[in-house]
């Protein structure tokens, strides 16, 4: 981390770059407990989440027309997204109609909590922490698996790990190999995956954020001044790069899902 | 920053360990979302899904009804035009051969009525024929009877001579006529 400090870091004052604890602010109850002891802003944003996902849903299909008003078709837009583009796109025709609440829920929830990272006050994705990250990915994990033993019986962990029309000397080599990638690596990436791109880009907001306010703030040089404003300019940019990614990670996750669960209904035909 | 500090000193966090909170309130809160939405919101998006699909198809199935319905009604309006113009030649022509008929009736009735006026006329002008015969021999017989008086200075007084005298005549005279006629 001290590689990245500034030549001047040197000084009493000198910057000292963010880290991940950082995003690790105080819990709220008990207030200011240390965190990790209490409730703290990330989980007073995952329920928040829910609420608003919930109310806003409640009421944009409260008194649901034929001929959708502007919120309806909003809201639409969303669910015939997880439900066709997702869903019916990846599941097929047949699978998808029961997984269409899941599908919705994941994309949901994942996308706003990521969106959080882009509201200036909250500026936290919920999923930079790595807890919640796993827990979501665990429930899919154990739902995906749960579909191949219902659909299939005990042995699907069979057709999960052992691939047909492959000569029999190379199964004791690829067996290990289909049973550390599809039940270890996969639900470590799914969840990774999402976690790491939301603390990657919350790190540059924090980043940009004590950098443009030691610039600015901290020093008397006023190129050294101009240099945060900057620093604050290029971090627009970030933000919209971040949105994006926001945007796209939420997808990414739900697809993955639906192509989990997919897998785990059709194990038999491959 | 100097919280940070701290943390980063005392804890060293690492961010692939996780907050089992953070694990427990993320899983509660998704399985609340899951069975709000599973519960109250899919079933009222499929439900206007479904009715938006019935709409659509119901509205094309009355489209197809409605668009039978006036093909039926032009079948029927042309049959009804084509009956209608079989019936006004029909009417044309019964028209015609009344109208014919009339004309006939109307020619004969006026050739008869010729007939009986011309008929009527010749009687008439028979009998005026006769009484102007008549009175121009009375009025003819007397002047001449006159005139030959003065003419001849004797007074032809005998009526009864003088009638004979005029008869003869004048029978000679319709005998010369009626010889003039045959000739």
């Amino acid at each position: 981390m001290t590689a990245f400090a500034l030549p001047m870091a040197s000084n009493d004052g000198g910057f000292v770059p963010p880290t991940i604890s950082d995003t690790h602010l105080p819990d709220i109850l008990p207030w200011m407990a240390e965190y990790g002891t209490g409730l703290g802003k990330q989980m007073i944003m995952v329920i928040l989440s829910v609420v608003l996902i919930t109310v806003f849903f409640k009421v944009a299909i409260r008194n649901p027309k034929l001929v959708p008003g502007r919120v309806q078709f909003f809201a639409e837009g969303f669910y015939s997204f997880a439900r066709n583009t997702v869903g019916r796109d990846i599941m097929g025709e047949k699978n998808f109609r029961p997984w269409i609440p899941l599908l919705f829920s994941v994309f949901l929830f994942v996308l706003l909590n990521n969106i959080f990272g882009a509201i200036p006050l909250l500026q936290l994705p919920s999923f930079s922490h790595a807890g919640s990250a796993y827990a979501i990915a665990l429930i899919i994990y154990f739902t995906w698996i749960a579909v191949g033993v219902q659909k299939h019986g005990i042995r699907y962990f069979k057709l999960a790990v052992v691939p047909t029309g492959v000569p029999g000397w190379i199964l004791p080599l690829l067996v290990p190999l289909e049973i550390i990638s599809n039940f270890i690596v996969r639900p470590l990436t799914h969840s990774l995956r999402l976690m790491a791109t939301m603390l990657a880009g919350h790190m540059i907001v924090v980043l940009a954020g004590s950098g443009a306010q030691y610039l600015i703030m901290e020093q008397d040089s006023i190129l050294l001044n101009a240099t945060g404003v900057a620093v604050i300019a290029g971090s627009v940019a970030m933000y919209f790069l971040e949105l994006l990614i926001m945007v796209l990670q939420a997808f990414v996750f739900t697809l993955l899902t639906a192509i989990y669960i997919q897998g785990s209904l059709d194990a038999d035909a491959h | 920053m100097v919280t940070a500090a701290v943390i980063l000193a005392s804890e060293g966090a690492n961010p692939l360990l996780p907050n089992w909170w953070e694990v427990l309130v993320t899983a509660v809160a998704f399985a609340v979302l899951l069975f709000v939405v599973k519960k109250f919101i899919a079933p009222t998006f499929e439900k206007s899904y479904t009715d938006r699909v019935e709409a659509i198809e119901g509205g094309i199935e009355k489209a197809e009804e409605a668009q039978a319905e006036a093909n039926a009604l032009l079948e029927q309006y042309k049959a009804q035009l084509m009956d209608a113009r079989t019936e006004a030649n029909s009417i044309r022509e019964t028209a015609r051969a009344e109208g014919a008929q009339i004309l006939a009736d109307l020619k004969a009735k006026a050739a008869e009525e010729s007939a009986r006026i011309t008929a009527q006329a010749q009687v008439q002008i028979e009998s005026e024929r006769v009484a102007a015969v008549n009175s121009l021999r009375t009025e003819v017989g007397t002047l001449a009877t006159s005139l030959a008086g003065k003419i001849v200075g004797e007074a032809l007084n005998d009526d009864a001579r003088s009638n004979r005298v005029v008869d003869r005549f004048l029978a000679d005279l319709e005998a010369q006529s009626n010889a003039g006629v045959s000739k």
